[in-house]
Formats: C-alpha cells, sequence, structure tokens
C-alpha cells in the first residue's frame, strides 16, 4: 500500500514538472551527452584508426579496448578522482565535485565502448571495400572518412549504446560529482540518495524517467537497425 | 606483334593505350606457386580477354596487373613513365552504402575533381549507363545488372586508360549481360585498353581482340581472337574450346 501510494506521488511529480526532478534529469540529458559526444568524436576516429593500420602491439591495443568496455564505473570514478583530487595531476583545474568532472568521468566509461565497437565494424567494412579502395587509389587516411560515414547507421546505434551506459551508471558519478543538490545531482545518484532517506516517490518518478529514456533508446536502437535494412539491403 | 593490331571494334582513340608488360612474373602464397612464371605484353588494341578454367588464374592475373596484389617475383610495367589511369569492376561489385550518384562523386572526390563538376560529371554517366531514374536510390538496392552498370559509370567518370573487369557478367541474365558488353565496347571505342576474365566463350567470341589462356596457373597461350577460336596451339586450349572439362 505504502509502495502503491508513492507510484501515485511518482506519477503526479512526473506530471507536474515538478522543479526539481526537471533539473536532476536536466542534469543527467546534459552530462551524458556531452560526455558521449566528446567519446564520439575521439572514440570513432581511434576505431578507425585500428581497424586501418597495422602496427606492432596492434593487437593488444584491441584486447585492451575490449577489456575497457567492461571497466567497472568505480574504478574510472577513482581514476578520475585522483587526476582531479586537489594533490592530483590535473587538481589546479579545480574540476572535482563538478559537472565538468562527470562528464569526464563517463567519457571514461563510453570511450571504450565506442572505440571497440566502431573498429569491429569498420574492420568488417573495411574487409569488403578493400579492393575497391585500392583500385581508386585511395591512401588510409583518405579511408577513414569513407568507411565513418559508410558505417554511419551502426555508429548510431553505438553512439545509442554508449548514451545508455553513461546515463545509467551511478559509481563513477557519485564519486567524482559528490551527488551535491542542485550542482551535481543527477538521476542515478539521487535515486540512491532518496531511497536511502526513504522518500520514494522522488526515487521512483526518477525510476520512471530512467527506464523511459532506457526505453526510448531501445526504440531508437530498433528503428536505426530497421532504417538501415530498408536503406542498404 | 602487328596481327595483335587487328581490331574486332573500331577504335577511335588517339592516344594509343599504354603497353602492359609481365616479365617473370609469379605470385605465391604460403610457398604454394598459384600462378607463374608468366611474361607476355598487352599491346595493339585489344579487347584482351583472359580465358581458363576456374582456379586458372585469371582473377589473380587480373590483380597482378591492377596492382592489388604485388607479385612475388617478376615485375608488372608500363610502357608510360607514370602508372596510367586505372580502374577495375570486380565479379560482385563493391557499392558505398549511399545512392548511386553518390557512389560517382565520391570516386571523382577522391581523384581530386573539383567539386562543382562532380555532380555534372556523375549525373552524365548515369545517363550514358541508363541509371539516371535511379538517381538518388540506394545503391545497394539496386538489381544485380544496375549495380554492375552502376560499377561501369563509376569506372566511366574516372576516364581510365585501362579497365580491367573480372568476369563482370558471370551472375547476370542475359539483357543485363547485353549491357555490359555495349558499355564495354563503349570503353574500347574511347581507347580504353581493356582487359577482362571471361568463363563464357561466347561472350569472349563477341568481345575479344587477342586472348590469353590460362590454365594451372600457365599462360598457354596469347593469340588474337581469331586464331585462337579456329586453331588454339596449346592442347589445353584445343580441349577447352572443344568443350571438354579441364583442370
Amino acid at each position: 500500500m505504502e509502495n502503491n501510494n508513492a507510484f501515485y506521488v511518482a506519477l503526479s511529480l512526473l506530471l507536474d514538472f515538478d522543479a526539481s526532478l526537471v533539473q536532476i534529469v536536466a542534469l543527467s540529458l546534459q552530462v551524458s551527452i556531452l560526455a558521449v559526444l566528446i567519446a564520439a568524436v575521439l572514440g570513432f576516429p581511434l576505431g578507425a584508426a585500428v581497424a586501418l593500420w597495422r602496427f606492432p602491439g596492434r593487437g593488444g591495443v584491441i584486447v585492451l579496448l575490449n577489456a575497457l568496455m567492461g571497466l567497472p564505473p568505480v574504478v574510472a570514478g577513482l581514476m578520475v578522482y585522483l587526476l582531479l583530487s586537489r594533490a592530483g595531476p590535473l587538481g589546479d583545474w579545480g574540476l572535482l565535485f563538478t559537472p565538468g568532472a562527470m562528464v569526464i568521468a563517463q567519457v571514461v566509461l563510453v570511450l571504450p565502448i565506442l572505440a571497440a565497437l566502431s573498429r569491429q565494424k569498420v574492420e568488417e567494412l573495411l574487409g569488403e571495400y578493400r579492393e575497391q579502395f585500392v583500385s581508386l587509389g585511395m591512401s588510409r587516411p583518405r579511408m577513414m572518412p569513407t568507411l565513418l560515414w559508410d558505417a554511419r547507421f551502426a555508429l548510431l546505434t553505438i553512439l545509442l549504446a554508449g548514451f545508455g551506459r553513461a546515463s545509467a551508471e551511478v559509481g563513477a558519478v557519485m564519486m567524482v560529482g559528490g551527488n551535491i543538490d542542485g550542482v551535481t545531482r543527477v538521476m542515478t545518484t539521487a535515486i540512491v540518495l532518496e531511497t536511502g532517506k526513504g522518500n520514494l516517490p522522488l526515487a521512483l518518478g526518477l525510476g520512471i524517467v530512467l527506464l523511459m529514456l532506457v526505453m526510448l533508446i531501445n526504440a531508437g536502437v530498433y528503428l536505426v537497425g530497421e532504417l538501415t535494412r530498408r536503406r542498404t539491403g | 606483334m602487328s596481327s595483335f593490331n587487328r581490331p574486332l571494334l573500331a577504335s577511335s582513340a588517339l592516344i594509343p593505350a599504354p603497353t602492359l608488360c609481365f616479365e617473370e612474373v609469379s605470385f605465391s602464397q604460403e610457398d604454394k606457386l598459384l600462378l607463374g612464371p608468366c611474361s607476355f605484353t598487352l599491346q595493339g588494341t585489344g579487347p584482351t580477354l583472359v580465358m581458363g578454367p576456374n582456379g586458372a588464374g585469371k582473377s589473380l592475373l587480373l590483380r597482378l596487373a591492377h596492382g592489388l596484389l604485388a607479385p612475388t617475383q617478376g615485375e608488372v610495367t608500363w610502357s608510360s613513365d607514370l602508372r596510367p589511369r586505372q580502374a577495375m569492376v570486380f565479379q560482385q561489385p563493391v557499392l558505398l552504402r549511399r545512392s548511386a550518384v553518390a557512389n560517382l562523386t565520391h570516386a571523382l572526390a577522391v581523384n581530386n575533381v573539383p567539386r562543382r563538376t562532380r555532380v555534372k560529371l556523375a549525373c552524365d554517366a548515369l545517363e550514358r549507363f541508363g541509371l539516371s531514374a535511379c538517381t538518388n536510390t540506394p545503391a545497394r538496392v539496386l538489381s544485380g545488372g544496375e549495380q554492375q552498370r552502376l560499377a561501369l559509370a563509376r569506372a566511366w567518370v574516372l576516364s581510365p586508360q585501362v579497365l580491367f573487369l573480372d568476369e563482370p557478367t558471370s551472375a547476370l541474365d542475359p539483357a543485363a549481360i547485353k549491357a555490359v558488353e555495349a558499355a564495354v565496347r563503349e570503353f574500347h571505342q574511347r581507347g580504353t585498353r581493356i582487359v577482362m576474365t571471361t568463363h563464357d566463350l561466347h561472350q569472349a567470341r563477341r568481345l575479344a581482340g587477342d586472348v590469353l589462356f590460362l590454365s594451372g596457373g600457365k599462360v598457354r597461350e596469347h593469340t588474337p581472337a581469331a586464331a585462337f577460336f579456329n586453331g588454339p596451339v596449346s592442347r589445353e586450349a584445343q580441349a577447352y574450346i572443344a568443350g571438354e572439362l579441364v583442370e
């Protein structure tokens, strides 16, 4: 009964666009979108480069990228925490316990996913295109934009997967953001806190938003897949 | 070698197509000799049809000539100092995941053709190959015949001096084959050196200026088409033309 009540209160919070709830959701989206965009700008060319070039230690790089896909968020959080803490190498930036630190932590988490998965996809495409590319006299740097563009639908799916990971994790942003009310409180950290306090309506409301977001992302992935099938046969 | 100059198809080219020369070229993989050593010179007007049973090394020879593979031994040389402009059409056309016209503009962009002229050149080529209606259609949803024509159009916009075709019609129906052969004739008339593999004897009779016959990784015969079809010298070619199963 108690939980049922909490559910209705949560719904009313959502429907009323409760100010604190909206702020938390907005910050979550801002941090995760920015993190995923930065990770994409770095990760996609990195993945394509590993697919294109043969160099000593390439196998090691691939294994490392694949392994880092499963990097525990708390470990990523710890690494960024050590980097950004006052005594750390980047302590002068004064980023710890700001949204900036949370973006960095999420970039660390998402970058390996984007790089490793795009490497796989680009390598697959390259296998198909290689002879044609050589026939056209293309250099490797010239192949990169062509491959990335032709893999665009797959990359979009990978991007959404990265966003899912960024928006749903809690450990890293808790450690480097600090869950400060109105400053660094995002959906996942707020859910942890509110549940601990027994404020179930807000926790549930945020949970529902997070769930809907995950649903939306998956719907997006599905639609992109369908579109690809239709456009490219 | 003047007998090679007997053209089956009139050539209107002013500049002679570059001469291709194989000198003791061989190619092996994991110590297994797959082709050669073979030496021959492709001059005259062609088109040169490379014939032979499956596994004879036809595709390999084309890839070595085009530079997709480097010979293990020997040298592939051209008469011109610069490597001539060349293009290749594959058995399975490799098309980018974009519209038909974007496939052509991409090839032009790669070859540093100024942006302003790309679309015009691409559209002209699409029209020439009867693909105007599919300008904005994703290339990979086109039919097999249309895809192969698009691959030919992509080669066309690059104005190659040499065009390699690797069994371009083996997966096509008669109407599509006819369109591809017409396209090959157009290239030939523009003065492009054509080097094409096929295992279709009728097609070879229709197109060939000279024939390079391979079996077992060796060049068995290189003669003008008429001579090849009327009286092949090598035992392998005799058997092949007689319709026996040659290995």
